[in-house]
């Protein structure tokens, strides 16, 4: 092998390397090993003096490798490859040692943290010399993009695609696009009727020519890569014929099966097993449910249905049907579920009646809910005083631990609407601490202080419908310390909502599986970065919008979304995107055509040539994992950037100091 | 550093959840001790069993292997490949008269910090247990002994 030269470059990262690794002597160490040529260190190596070191020592110094010792390559390598592409040097002669994230911020010890860091060190200085030059491949890239979740983070992102001229496909597993925002009466803090704002961005998704409306679907398979997605979605038969379908609701009157729990409205009304999920739905077309059905049960039916509908549109024998749709990336926006709070026993949900949920309160304040929008106890009345719980499943070790961040505001909504449409009543408002973080929730907090709300500071500690006393009896009693006060008070009210937090999907890890991204620990779809890359996913194409990477309210959610559709669109819009070439190749010379390779590819980009009697790497198909490099017995495949030597290289340096 | 024995570990991590899960710890700035060194492949299915002789032949006293959980691989089951393999390779290390505990096979997500601070602390412990690998010094006496003695342990360390 030819002398290489090799720069390296500590990075200080202000002090969060140089805090507690000692740069100056990992310097000095670094300048003594084989083929180093330069060894320098910087207070900030990713600052635009620092990219400058790197290119300046290619120029001056004619190094032929380079490493830069730094943060993780997650963050920089992009970076620095590119500054090194910038200098002359071919991007793959530079590897990243990583000294901060495993190594100076997870090291007690300031000398343990500096003998750590060269070994970090030593191992890339080790593999440099046996890096390639090595180059991007460049894939075509599909100009067509899939939104998965039609609710508002979905249909935003889905516009905002369509106005950019892209085909957009938009998938919702319901029969109707809208998501949970369609079932909200008021929106916090401007009390916009969300109906209003929502309907027509809905309606505009329904006839906007680009988006092709694919509701009632479900994806069910992912494959391929950035820029080339191919994506397997159920259309899911509605057992109506949907271009002939026209919305006009004569199925649901004449169907005979009318106490279905309407899921619209939490099933505090009934609905027809033939139905529209609202009367705004986009696609505005029937749906047959299947599980309720009496023909498509097996049950004896006149099927009244068929006569009632005009244009003839349903059709018994639908059946579901999978399409393959190709995209060059994809937005998952499949949003969140409201936490159930039955297992919080001590609030007797679905145990005491009028203890509600609150988007069973929401369905009840909605003028197009169960109760015409009056707001009722189940016996018809008025209620006379209610009481909102907050955080009822969230910042609770025993279920969610983290705040959900809307509830605070929307419970000071229902106090609002309820003090609008029964100012006699008196509501109460048991808090453990009041978030109201955007713009105009605080000054709405001023707001409601002054509308006759009672707030306690305390978390409730039970609902219990025993009463103590005359203004308690057939009453529902909540039970909680005014911390503020120091004493326990029992309020006797008509009505309970508790403020149930926003959970993942019960489906979100399985959903996030199909993608190929994981979830965080609390079960939420896990973003690229947190701060810097917080729609994108560690699959390149795939992004993430709206409450399913974390509860948020609607104006971040529509916020993520148009970063989202920007994140795509800034791919999609080019012809081409390039790739890893970290793939796999196979030395036809070497190999012995055993056939183990071909069976073990997870892509089945390994084929089996008969006539050479060798395997052969689809090079378009390899994804790059390297199971076949480890599976071969004799060493044959290699994987570029990932070569058997370069991986013992890392290894001798690691431990040669 | 006190006079105890400091093992020197090498953890190939997957570069999708593990590799993450490790940037993770350090962003949290959870504490672990310092004797594993990472290095990085693309997916725990890339891990040769060569890679692990290796490193012991280079003076390892333990080798970690981190991936995505079962149903996370970012190349839909290269993770099950090496699951697959770990056993097979406990088996020879056992053959080889060392202790099969000087690998370790974890499942770490990129949300997984905590557990891989947890993981590293662990086996640096183990490790530092069953003492330096001495692969040139052990009689073969001390090399069936070492295999025998922590067979016992093999079913315990694969993860379910």
């Amino acid at each position: 092998m030819a002398q290489e030269k090799i720069g390296v470059y500590v990075c200080h990262c202000g002090t969060n390397i140089a805090g507690k690794v000692d740069v100056e002597e990992v310097t000095r160490w670094a300048a003594e090993q084989p083929n180093v040529a330069v060894a320098r260190n910087y207070k900030y190596m990713c600052s635009d003096p620092g990219q400058d070191l790197i290119k300046q020592d290619i120029k001056e110094h004619g190094i032929t490798r380079a490493v830069v010792a730094a943060c993780s390559p997650t963050m920089h390598e992009p970076t620095f490859r590119k500054a090194a592409a910038d200098g002359g040097l071919n991007p793959y002669l530079l590897q990243m040692a990583n000294i901060r994230e495993h190594c100076s911020w997870v090291t007690v010890d300031g000398e343990a943290a500096t003998a750590k860091a060269k070994r970090i060190l030593g191992a890339q200085i080790h593999r440099l010399p046996l890096n390639e030059p090595l180059d991007p491949i460049e894939v075509p890239v599909n100009p067509n993009v899939m939104v998965v979740g039609g609710g508002i983070a979905g249909i935003e992102a889905a516009l905002k695609l369509a106005q950019a001229g892209k085909k957009v496909y938009l998938v919702e597993r319901d029969p109707s696009i809208g998501g949970h925002m369609a079932m909200f009466d008021k929106t916090f803090p401007t009390l916009d009727c969300a109906a209003c704002i929502l309907t027509p961005k809905m309606s505009a998704a329904g006839k906007e020519p680009h988006i092709e409306m694919l509701a009632y679907s479900e994806v069910t398979e992912v494959e391929g890569y950035v820029g080339n997605f191919k994506v397997k979605v159920r259309k899911k038969a509605r057992y109506v014929d949907i271009d002939t379908c026209t919305g006009c609701g004569l199925c649901t009157e004449a169907c005979v099966v009318r106490k279905v729990p309407n899921e619209f409205d939490r099933g505090l009304s009934k609905r027809a097993a033939a139905y529209i999920p609202f009367p705004q739905a986009v696609p505005l077309r029937a749906t047959i449910d299947p599980t309720r059905c009496l023909t498509l049960t097996g049950k004896k039916c006149k099927q009244p249905c068929l006569t009632a509908c005009g244009p003839g549109a349903i059709d018994f024998d639908q059946k579901d049907e999978e399409i393959e749709v190709e995209v060059g990336a994809i937005i998952v926006a499949t949003g969140f579920e409201l936490w159930d709070p039955t297992p919080e026993k001590r609030y007797s949900y679905g145990k005491l009646d009028n203890v509600l949920s609150s988007l069973e309160f929401e369905r009840i304040s909605n003028a197009s809910g169960p109760t015409g929008g009056h707001i009722l106890c189940k016996n018809g009345e008025p209620p006379k005083a209610v009481a909102i719980l907050h955080c009822v499943g969230s910042r609770d070790e025993n279920y969610q631990e983290f705040c959900s961040r809307v509830c605070c505001m929307y419970s000071l909504k229902f106090a609002h609407l309820i003090k609008e449409h029964l100012p006699e009543c008196e509501v109460y408002e048991c808090y453990i601490d009041m978030r109201t973080y955007g713009k105009g929730y605080e000054e709405f907090y001023k707001r409601l202080m002054n509308e006759d709300v009672h707030f306690i500071r305390g978390r409730a500690a039970e609902v219990t419908d025993v009463g103590l006393s005359p203004t308690e009896e057939g009453r529902l009693v909540v039970k909680v310390e005014d911390t503020l006060l120091g004493i326990t008070r029992r309020l006797p009210v008509d009505m309970v909502i508790l403020s149930s937090g926003l959970a993942p999907r019960s489906d979100a890890k399985e959903t996030a599986q199909t993608f190929g991204f994981g979830c965080s620990a609390n079960g939420f779809y896990l973003e690229r970065h947190p701060k810097l890359e917080p729609v994108s996913t560690v699959t390149d194409g795939i992004f993430i919008a709206g409450c399913c990477q974390y509860p948020k309210d609607i104006p971040d959610t529509v916020a993520q979304a148009g970063a989202a559709a920007a994140g795509a669109l800034a791919l999609v819009d080019n012809p081409t995107v390039n790739v890893e070439p970290t793939i796999s190749y196979i030395d036809p010379e070497k190999c012995s055509g055993c056939h183990i390779c071909v069976g073990l590819c997870p892509h089945a980009a390994i084929q089996y040539n008969e006539e050479k009697g060798v395997a052969e790497v689809i090079t378009a198909a390899c994804k790059g994992c390297g199971v076949c490099v480890a599976a071969c017995a004799s060493g044959v495949p290699q994987q570029r950037g990932y070569l058997d030597e370069q991986i013992f290289a890392e290894i001798e340096g690691a431990l040669a100091v | 550093m006190s006079d105890q024995f400091e093992p020197r570990l090498i953890g190939f991590l997957c570069r999708w959840c593990s590799y993450n899960g490790a940037d993770l710890a350090g962003t949290s700035r959870m504490k672990y001790p310092p004797n594993l060194v990472p290095i990085k492949t693309n997916c725990s299915g890339r891990v040769d069993p060569t890679h692990i002789f290796k490193a012991f032949a280079e003076g390892a006293d333990g080798v970690l292997i981190a991936g995505c959980h079962p149903g996370d691989c970012h190349y839909i089951n290269g993770n099950y490949r090496t699951a697959g393999r770990f056993p097979l390779m406990k088996k020879m290390l056992e053959q080889l008269g060392l202790e099969p505990g000087r690998i370790r096979l974890e499942w770490v997500s990129a949300a997984e910090g905590d557990k891989f601070a947890r993981v590293v602390t662990e086996f640096t412990e183990e490790v530092r247990a069953l003492g330096p690998l001495g692969w040139n010094t052990r009689t073969p006496e001390e090399q069936a002994d070492a295999g025998q003695a922590s067979s016992d342990r093999v079913e315990e360390a694969v993860p379910a």
